[in-house]
């Protein structure tokens, strides 16, 4: 009889230990990064150094953008708060450096998703926030109505570093023009440069011209030619190797469009609570587990929308109502002629 | 334990120090790649670059390797190096010499230049030659031409392209001018030691140095043809230069500032070196019936140069670092073209930037050696 309790409790001390240990490796499914953050108290991330709509500080260091929200929608997420981020702004150059040695956790600087960035720097793109294309500025005064009026001898300003600089050479290649590639470091210095007259075009991403048109001497002698030279989508950026972080970004951005898609926004997604709509009642954690799968509670996406809206008001709040793009074209719902469709969220 | 033992000692203890500080380096930096999953080799250095630049001084374009991208790159920083460490070093002699003239106007405007570059940044310099003196400059179609066939214009400088026939005959010919000028001089100096006359061995080498280039270009073996920069309509208000030479602006701004910056060092370098060398020498040189000329030449300039040459190695280095502001003007440089665009292009992070370091510390490295070859030959050789 004592030697079978003896048993009983060697048997039970067994699995109390295998318990002990799958915890532990439940706990370990948990993201590394998440934790990190947490324990900070705030969001890392990397953004640009001054494109307006996108990523833009004011003068007292306040932070707006598309990109920003994205960040801003990922510490609403895993911290409560949306302010509780902290933004580095970032060269073209530094951008994946700062990301894969850790400095930042997530790189939204409308960064363009590549086949090469993905899978050869150590990089994992997660969606797209905006559906952009390469175009190029010229003055007005200059009768160019269209890319097709290019000759060669052309000097072309742009930033090094980016797939701007290797679409322009496909372009003018492929169209048999030799041109003059004058290639800076910081946006600041392309457009203090093309605006001295060094350059007869300025190309970069055409939701970029717009945003770096306004800071030319006269913006109304400058026009963006119609023609789009390139697919640019641009979206947020994280480490490779933490899927949960990963998931977590990605559904943030989805959570905001699918918000649009369902007419949840800011002011109502409390009352939204109540809808018949079981698609709504996930979005805002009234139905459903959502929250779990990523280790956080039911009402992150309900703060996401609630603190910084669905995607349709971020646009508008940024790009839209500071007049820099404010036709969305491509970055439209799905349901509304754009090109915008997300996974659901169930 | 005797002595020999007791010196190895800390040095073995020191070496030991400095392996394993750097292979802690080498192995940290191993674990963090390997565990962000990122590579690393040095096999992008054949794949096709895929970017093109603005300047090149080899044929060079987006098809070609980033190991030849690298080398466009490094032949930009060696051109702008040369031409400013040529530049500076004439104007810094010429102001350093002017710090020390008693014509008190020269002497002033000398001492102000010198105060005025080199307490500013040079990166703000850079800046100001870029973007202030660019904007300034007219556009093409506006240019007035300098002796009918320059341009100075905000897209660069447009100047003829030399177009040469049977141009090696024409070094040829030089090069002949200056063996004979060698042998000349050897000749000189020995009919100097021996009878104590002098050849005027100066105006014997400059006229070697025209004739003899001239006679090939009169027998019509060399001819020279010149391609005049022709002003080009692009668009309606777009203009440029096609045919003859175009400087870019880029590379006219960075090696203006950084000679006019590094010439005020050398000046002062120059200034200490003459001040350096002792009055009586001077006088002494003067009682023997030396002309001024010849006191300069033959007594102050020879000591000067133990003095002025250590200080200048240091500038002419300082120089060619200090090109690698390039990049903030778009001069197409090393840091810019392969630290920069390559870098991006490929995210070869580490790979890069130790190439690149290693270039700069190689360059570095050459110009001490030879000035430090330089500087032994004109030193004191004690008998």
């Amino acid at each position: 009889m004592y030697r079978y309790i003896k048993q009983l409790v060697s048997l039970f001390s067994v699995f109390v230990v295998l318990f002990a240990f799958a915890n532990e490796a439940m706990a370990a499914k948990k993201s590394k990064t998440l934790k990190n953050t947490q324990k900070k108290g705030f969001v890392r991330c990397g953004v640009s150094q001054g494109l307006p709509g996108f990523s833009n500080a004011d003068a007292s260091g306040n932070w707006t953008g598309v990109d920003v929200d994205v960040c801003r929608a990922v510490a609403a997420a895993v911290l409560g708060d949306a302010s509780k981020v902290k933004f580095t702004p970032l060269s073209a150059k530094e951008r994946f450096t700062a990301l894969t040695s850790g400095e930042i956790d997530i790189l939204s600087r409308n960064t363009t998703w590549t086949l090469s960035r993905d899978a050869d720097i150590g990089l994992t793109f997660v969606g797209v926030n905006f559906y952009d294309g390469q175009g190029f500025m010229v003055r007005k005064d200059s009768g160019i109505t269209s890319t097709s009026q290019f000759k060669s001898g052309i000097s072309a300003c742009t930033n090094i570093g980016t797939t701007t600089e290797l679409n322009m050479r496909d372009f003018f290649n492929s169209k048999g023009i030799s041109y003059e590639p004058v290639a800076f470091e910081k946006a600041d210095e392309v457009v203090a440069a093309y605006d001295a007259g060094r350059c007869d075009t300025y190309t970069t991403d055409k939701s970029g011209l717009a945003a770096q048109r306004t800071k030319l001497s006269n913006p109304d002698d400058h026009i963006v030619l119609p023609e789009t030279i390139s697919k640019e989508p641009l979206g947020p950026v994280v480490r490779q190797g933490d899927s949960v972080w990963e998931d977590i970004v990605r559904w943030s951005l989805n959570v905001m469009i699918e918000a649009e898609e369902y007419g949840v926004n800011s002011s109502n997604a409390d009352s939204m609570k109540t809808s018949d709509n079981p698609a709504i009642k996930r979005l805002v954690g009234a139905e459903g587990e959502l929250g779990a799968a990523f280790g956080l509670d039911n009402d992150w996406s309900l703060r996401i929308i609630k603190q910084v809206g669905n995607y349709g008001e971020s646009y508008k709040r940024n790009i839209a109502d500071t007049n820099i793009l404010p036709d969305r074209g491509p970055n439209e719902l799905w349901t509304k002629g754009g090109i915008l469709y997300v996974p659901p969220a169930r | 334990m005797n002595s020999k033992v007791r010196k190895i000692i800390p040095q073995l203890i020191t070496l030991l120090a400095v392996i394993l500080i750097f292979g802690f380096f080498t192995f940290n930096a191993q674990i963090n790649m390997d565990n962000r999953g990122i590579e690393f080799g040095f096999g992008f250095l054949s794949q096709e670059s895929s970017f093109d630049v603005q300047f090149s001084l080899i044929d060079y374009d987006g098809s070609h390797s980033y190991a030849r991208a690298y080398l466009v790159g490094l032949l930009n920083t060696l051109l702008v190096a040369f031409i400013g460490i040529i530049i500076s070093t004439i104007l810094g002699v010429i102001v350093g010499i002017a710090r020390l003239s008693p014509n008190y106007l020269i002497e002033r405007s000398a001492a102000f230049y010198v105060e005025f570059f080199r307490n500013i940044p040079l990166l703000l310099q850079i800046f100001f030659w870029y973007f202030a003196a660019l904007r300034a400059l007219p556009l093409p179609q506006n240019a007035d031409s300098i002796f009918g066939v320059f341009y100075l214009t905000i897209k660069g400088l447009f100047v003829p392209r030399l177009v040469w026939e049977n141009l090696d005959i024409f070094f040829y010919s030089l090069i002949a001018a200056v063996i004979s000028i060698i042998v000349i001089r050897n000749y000189a100096r020995k009919i100097q030691e021996n009878q104590g006359k002098q050849l005027p061995v100066f105006s014997i080498s400059i006229g070697l140095l025209i004739i003899l280039p001239l006679l090939a270009f009169l027998t019509g073996v060399v001819s020279l043809g010149v391609e005049v920069p022709v002003l080009e309509q692009i668009a309606t208000t777009s203009f440029i230069y096609k045919g003859g030479l175009g400087i870019p602006p880029e590379l006219i701004a960075l090696t203006l500032a950084l000679s006019l910056y590094t010439a005020t060092f050398i000046a002062e370098c120059v200034r200490a070196g003459i001040q350096g060398i002792s009055k009586g020498q001077k006088e002494a040189a003067a009682s023997i019936g030396l002309t001024p000329n010849q006191i300069l030449k033959l007594v102050i300039m020879p000591q000067a140069l133990r003095i002025i040459i250590p200080p200048t190695t240091n500038q002419y280095l300082n120089l060619t670092k200090n090109s690698s502001l390039a990049a903030a003007i778009a001069y197409p440089d090393l840091v810019l073209v392969f630290a920069g665009t390559a870098l991006m292009q490929t995210g070869r992070a580490i790979e890069i930037v130790s190439i690149t370091m290693l270039t700069y510390l190689s360059i570095s490295l050459a110009i001490s050696l030879l000035m430090n070859w330089y500087n032994k030959k004109i030193a004191i050789k004690e008998k």
